[in-house]
């Protein structure tokens, strides 16, 4: 007879430890499979963590989980090929107490927190590859996987499975994930001496810096750069939509290359040892992309559901959170003896357009099309903004108005008056 | 060593030799229909080459991100699956 669980949680990345821990925590049988040799081994971020996600799911997180660094300075780049022009925010971690972003290294927090889950009692099981969902009469009552003899049973199954989702593609509980919804990103690991880091980025040995990278690097596809620092390493990567990648040009390697060679990056990571290279999918197809994430015994959570806000890279925030609204959903179901079936679970879905989850994706819906069919907010406009900082700022005996005449007609002359017109108000649109 | 090949070395892998979780469906559609092959230029680990107008296919430095997956939208020539548990790429920090 096929073992029976309360719940199944696959995969065990920041939405399925939250779903599991929750689960596991008030009581319920929870069994968690992952695939890679242990939590976090197959798993990519740049990454920073969101503090105030996780507090809701583990109190107190900020005195023992795994952080590098609290960020206290964001810097915005628009790049040019040689130059950039940027903004800066810097606090100080007493001034933005408690601090709400650390950076962090993924497969250390992902261990620790599954670390979490089965102190709890979850049942983890590495090294487990999920093959099928098992499907009764229409309704997903347990899992099969390459490594367990037999069906494993369970009453309702958390899909926690990641940004391909392939598990619930070849249950046909969803449509395969699109190129035009997914950046690829790639991403190397920096190690420097930590007096290095802290010297290059002005910063004391418990602050950190992220500086988003915006412009000519990606080469006029849709997509960013980041530089994150941690205490002994910087973070830094690159990521633009698959199907940018697709039309061809540049392969995600070389273009990372050609971010580090840029003078202004250069500098920052010169003398490193480099010990990782990762690539990873991001789902960025926003609002308009998620998929249907819950029915007869079964909820997606996490990336698989597509649960990133690009615009402000968040996405474990996102993750945790729709799996600590999946769990709840689920206890309060049992609570009230309801079984797990598609009109009792969409009680999720209604937690997560009631959380910030749902809202502040479906506040930038218009954006990824806007940006995806505008390639002039990635070349045009920061080639022009550089330009116009070094024209202001070149004293060369020509006089102020002549140089701001100069700028104007510049813009003009690469983008019309409609032009930047049409441009300013599909900025406002995808905004909001 | 080419460049992608000095990354990959940096990473951990235990190969599931005989076992590519990746394959081709058909050599003759890469070869004769796609005129692109897109994920010669696409996989970040480099794991599609051309050789003499065929696409060869290793999955060795696969970092499992579903990129070729998602690009060989055309043809739907490949059969993406992932490694058996506890092979492939083992992130160190992910």
């Amino acid at each position: 007879m096929a073992e029976k669980f309360d719940a199944i949680v696959i995969g065990a990345g920041p939405s399925g430890n939250a779903a599991a821990l929750v689960m596991a925590r008030a009581g319920m049988k929870v069994l968690q499979l992952e695939r890679g040799e242990y939590p976090g081994s197959k798993n990519v971020q740049g990454a920073i963590l969101y503090a105030e996600a996780l507090e809701q799911i583990i109190p107190n997180c900020r005195r023992q989980a795994p952080l590098e660094r609290p960020i206290i300075e964001q810097r915005m780049w628009v790049l040019d090929d040689e130059s950039y022009v940027g903004s800066n925010y810097r606090g100080t971690k007493k001034k933005d107490e408690p601090p709400t972003r650390y950076t962090v290294i993924r497969a250390n927090i992902d261990r620790w927190m599954s670390k979490k889950a089965t102190d709890a009692g979850v049942l983890l099981i590495c090294e487990a590859t999920v093959l099928d969902l098992i499907k009764l009469d229409g309704k997903v009552v347990g899992v099969r996987t390459d490594r367990l003899g037999g069906d494993i049973l369970a009453e309702v199954v958390v899909l926690a499975d990641g940004v391909n989702s392939l598990i619930a593609t070849k249950a046909g509980l969803r449509p395969t994930i699109k190129a035009a919804d997914v950046a690829l990103a790639v991403k190397e690991m920096h190690f420097l001496p930590k007096e290095v880091i802290e010297q290059r980025f002005n910063i004391a040995n418990d602050e950190g810096v992220v500086i988003e990278l915006f412009g000519k690097i990606t080469k006029g596809m849709m997509g960013t750069g980041f530089l994150y620092t941690n205490r002994e390493s910087i973070a830094l990567g690159i990521g633009c939509m698959a199907d940018d990648f697709k039309k061809g040009g540049v392969t995600p390697y070389d273009l990372l290359d050609a971010m580090k060679a840029h003078p202004a990056i250069k500098p920052l990571i010169a003398g490193s040892e480099v010990k990782e290279y990762a690539a990873h999918l991001i789902p960025e197809g926003g609002y308009k992309a998620i998929p249907q994430v819950h029915g007869d015994g079964w909820v997606i959570v996490g990336d698989s559901g597509g649960f990133v806000n690009a615009v402000h890279r968040e996405g474990s925030n996102l993750a945790m959170t729709s799996g600590r609204l999946a769990a709840e959903t689920i206890l309060k179901l049992k609570e009230e003896g309801k079984p797990f079936t598609a009109q009792h679970l969409a009680r999720y879905r209604a937690a997560l357009e009631d959380s910030f989850v749902m809202k502040d994706l479906k506040k930038y819906r218009n954006m990824p099309e806007i940006f995806h069919a505008n390639p002039q907010f990635f070349t045009t406009y920061p080639e022009l903004l550089n330009r116009a900082a070094a024209t202001i700022l070149k004293v060369d005996g020509i006089d102020k108005k002549t140089k701001e005449k100069e700028i104007a007609g510049e813009f003009v002359k690469r983008r019309s008056r409609l032009g930047l017109l049409g441009d300013a108000i599909k900025l406002v649109r995808s905004f909001r | 060593m080419s460049k992608v090949e000095e990354k990959l070395f940096e990473n951990r892998y235990r190969v599931d030799e005989g076992r590519p979780h990746i394959a081709i469906i058909s050599a003759d559609v890469c070869e004769g229909k796609c005129t692109a092959k897109q994920c010669t230029y696409c996989c970040p680990a480099a794991c599609y080459a051309l050789e003499n107008g065929k696409v060869v296919l290793t999955t060795d430095g696969c970092l499992e991100c579903g990129t070729c997956r998602v690009i060989c939208d055309d043809h739907f020539n490949i059969e993406w699956s992932y490694p058996r548990g506890g092979f492939g790429i083992l992130y160190k920090f992910g």
